[in-house]
């Protein structure tokens, strides 16, 4: 079919979706579906960006959507009083001493002559560091920590707007993956593939164990929300009066208008990042990609500088992924280290790219609406094939019981099966690359 | 200064656990290794493909239990083993029918079987999560301990205990029976040959006659045998649980990737290089030092040079550095 009129047609679809569930479930389950949506669609451009432009092989999203997320509990709750004082200080010498060390045995490997006085330099550099690293850094953990361990314990952040962690965010996803990059961009794909899901599985464990940073499994909540609370617009008369007016009932009406204010947000940079993502697949330098992602050699031989180029695609995609991790937090009102999971935060993301159309941003952006949506409404579809299935069966047998139970693990296999599909049968995805 | 004590707690919280990890991932890594050196693909399914095997094994012990057969003082898990191997065969035969095939006749780009083997992770994950749930299980029974830590005390008359679990004793010794018969097949039977042949150089054993559907089935079959064999001692040492085996990816692949991949050898030195690393590094030393120096000198910190939550961040670390200096690992493997 004609992509003018396919790509419309799939988006309507996804509309459809959508209204029929606010019809169905309810106008606030729809929104939050939506608004999900809406940042799995940022994190598929991001990814798209990666895969579908350069072709590298990230899996390690969901470190970059922590790291969002990290983002914003550093610039918008507020700071704990006395915890720089205690040993904010320390902590922050201590990183820029280990910081140091690394950098100085960086520089001894690639100033110094090769041979066996370079290894012991290299080797003093890093022992010597650690230990002063470790003696500056640790005091300071252990005064933060202490103070009030029950409701702070971390150093709070910088009290700003929490909309400035939006792009905050992207810059902390684009430091560490500049870092990345240096190290295993030009390695076969395979290897940058394991070294994105590693890098990934170390921030959620710095995220879990540094208490000082962002309260580990203890969690940050009460995160400040650029749109008003539910409960202030309901105490709110003219609000109230408003809703009556338009025959709501005050409580649901707050829900939708706040859902909807985020909506608006998210749909504003969903729609800054996918004029940008056009703007430079059309462009020369998006020309110049999808070349060196079909041939890498005839690039090089072109002049272009492949590496390079991947260092920078890299960093742009994974700076996308950790804008729509910080929004995702900012949803959420809060920061649960515990509930970054791979599945979900990355491998989800690839379905979305998959299925959407890779190298195509309106694919992508189609992908993680429509995944999303598919990912939420599976569980109650599948209890409700297997109550149908099982109707024939005793009430409480084992069996029923057992595929009830069953049902709530539909989510993976659906998943799994739908992606399957989509590269056996239709590999280049809903809306395929022009 | 008491050197026999010290020697005794390094061994009771490094050596042995260390032994025992690095076995279990050297069966993992081994299977990972085999699959890249015959398909020439990283098949992320591994670790779901482990917990799959892991997870029939443990319907079979159950029955097994049901019917009253135990298997003396040893697990129940092993007389089940082989049930869980013929399970995990038919699963991976059939996922190379039904997916894997098609890609291969096209010839794609290994790229892209990488990506196919994250959507079988998914459907393997979720049927992992249907057959057994998302709990904790734990199914080993018999004896508990080879020696216990009292038992060593009244031996020797060390103050030190040294405690061995009879899972670890038996994580070692399969694992050695495996390897070994692994190799013997490798490189004593007809088949072993030609598969080695294969994974040299894919054209000159075409060339030679050697028919690839039956090498790749073969090779199905052993990494169906290495994987349920790796996850059930795993599941033996420490628990099953469906996501812990997702997560054992990452060092898998560390172990295979350092070793070299595609190379058996490397994938067992990988393995315990890996396993020992990660051991040492989040080990607490302050005991062992405390025997080791005068007692005036005994540390006050834990010197533990990272919490072991950071685990995963010392197999990463090694694979970044064996990648950035040796980039086909330390044993020579085919990667380019």
């Amino acid at each position: 079919m004609n992509p003018a009129i396919r790509t419309p047609l799939l988006f309507g679809f996804v509309a459809v979706l959508m209204i029929g569930t606010g019809i169905v479930q309810g106008w606030n389950s729809a929104l939050l579906i939506l608004n999900m949506g809406l940042i799995s669609a940022i994190m598929a451009l991001g990814v798209n960006l990666q895969w579908g432009f350069a072709g590298l092989f990230n899996i390690g999203v969901m470190g970059f959507v922590a790291l969002g997320g990290l983002a914003a509990v550093l610039v918008a709750s507020p700071p704990t009083p006395g915890a720089w004082q205690a040993g904010g200080w320390n902590i922050l010498i201590g990183l820029v001493l280990g910081a140091a060390t690394v950098v100085g045995a960086v520089l001894a490997q690639s100033r110094m002559q090769k041979g066996r006085l370079r290894t012991i330099t290299t080797l003093a550099i890093l022992i010597v560091g650690f230990v002063v690293y470790r003696a500056v850094f640790d005091p300071g953990v252990n005064a933060v920590e202490a103070i009030n361990p029950s409701v702070s314990g971390h150093l709070g952040g910088l009290n700003l707007p929490i909309l400035l962690s939006w792009p905050v965010g992207g810059l902390l996803a684009a430091g560490a993956a500049w870092i990345i990059g240096k190290t295993a961009l030009g390695l076969r794909s395979d290897y940058l593939a394991i070294a994105t899901l590693g890098i990934a599985e170390i921030i959620i464990a710095v995220l879990k164990n540094e208490d000082w940073l962002s309260r580990g499994v203890k969690n940050v909540i009460g995160l400040p929300r650029p749109v008003p609370f539910e409960i202030e617009l309901q105490q709110d008369p003219a609000f109230v009066e408003r809703a009556l007016s338009f025959g709501m009932n005050p409580v649901t009406a707050s829900g939708i208008y706040t859902k909807l204010a985020y909506a608006g947000l998210f749909v504003i940079v969903l729609l800054i990042l996918l004029w940008m993502a056009e703007k430079a697949l059309n462009s020369p330098w998006g020309r110049m990609m999808r070349a060196i992602r079909d041939n890498e050699t005839a690039a090089r031989a072109m002049g272009k500088d492949v590496t390079a180029r991947h260092l920078q695609i890299f960093i742009l995609g994974s700076a996308i992924c950790g804008i729509a991790g910080a929004m995702m937090t900012t949803l959420d009102g809060q920061l649960t280290p515990g509930s970054y999971q791979p599945l979900r935060f990355t491998f989800l993301v690839w379905v979305m790219v998959i299925v959407g159309g890779s190298g195509n941003n309106w694919g992508a952006v189609l992908g993680g609406l429509l995944i999303w949506w598919l990912w939420v409404q599976v569980e109650p579809m599948g209890l409700a094939l297997m109550q149908l299935l099982s109707s024939g069966l005793t009430d409480g047998s084992a069996l029923q019981t057992r595929m009830v139970d069953a049902a709530a693990h539909m989510r993976l296999l659906t998943m799994g099966v739908l992606m399957l599909i989509v590269l056996r049968f239709s590999p280049r995805g809903l809306i395929p690359e022009r | 200064m008491d050197f026999l004590n010290a020697i005794v707690v390094l061994a009771n919280f490094v050596i042995v656990p260390g032994l025992a990890y690095g076995a279990q991932l050297a069966l993992g890594a081994l299977g990972v290794t085999l699959i890249y050196g015959i398909l020439r693909f990283s098949n992320f399914a591994h670790g779901d493909t482990m917990a799959f095997g892991t997870a029939i094994t443990i319907l079979g012990t159950n029955a097994l239990l049901a019917l009253g057969i135990t298997f003396g003082p040893l697990p129940t898990a092993l007389l089940a083993l082989p049930i869980g191997i013929a399970g995990t065969c038919l699963l991976l035969l059939g996922t190379d029918w039904l997916v894997y095939k098609f890609y291969r006749v096209k010839k794609a780009a290994p790229v892209i079987l990488v990506i196919v083997s994250m959507g079988v992770m998914f459907v393997m994950n979720g049927i992992v999560r249907f057959i057994i749930g998302v709990g904790d299980v734990n199914f080993a029974d018999g004896e508990r301990f080879v020696v216990t830590a009292r038992g060593f005390r009244d031996a020797t008359g060390l103050a030190e205990g040294l405690a061995i679990r009879t899972t670890q004793v038996i994580t070692v010794v399969v694992a050695l029976i495996a390897m070994a018969l692994l190799f013997w097949f490798l490189n004593k039977t007809r088949t072993g040959k030609s598969m080695r042949a294969f994974s040299d150089n894919e054209d000159l054993a075409l060339l030679s006659g050697i028919n690839p559907d039956w090498v790749v089935k073969v090779t199905w079959m052993i990494v169906a045998a290495l994987a349920t064999t790796a996850g059930v001692l795993y599941g033996l040492d420490k628990s099953f649980k469906a996501f812990t085996y997702f997560q054992l990816l990452l060092p898998i692949f560390a172990a295979a990737i350092v070793g070299g991949l595609g190379n058996p050898l490397g994938a067992i030195a990988g393995g315990f290089v890996i396993a020992f690393s990660e051991v040492t590094v989040t080990y607490a030393w302050r005991r062992v030092v405390a025997y080791l120096v005068p007692e005036d000198m005994a540390p006050d910190g834990l010197l533990q040079l990272m919490s072991t939550d950071y685990k995963f961040a010392v197999s990463f670390a090694i694979l970044i550095v064996v990648l950035l200096f040796k980039p086909t690992g330390l044993f020579k493997g085919q990667s380019v």
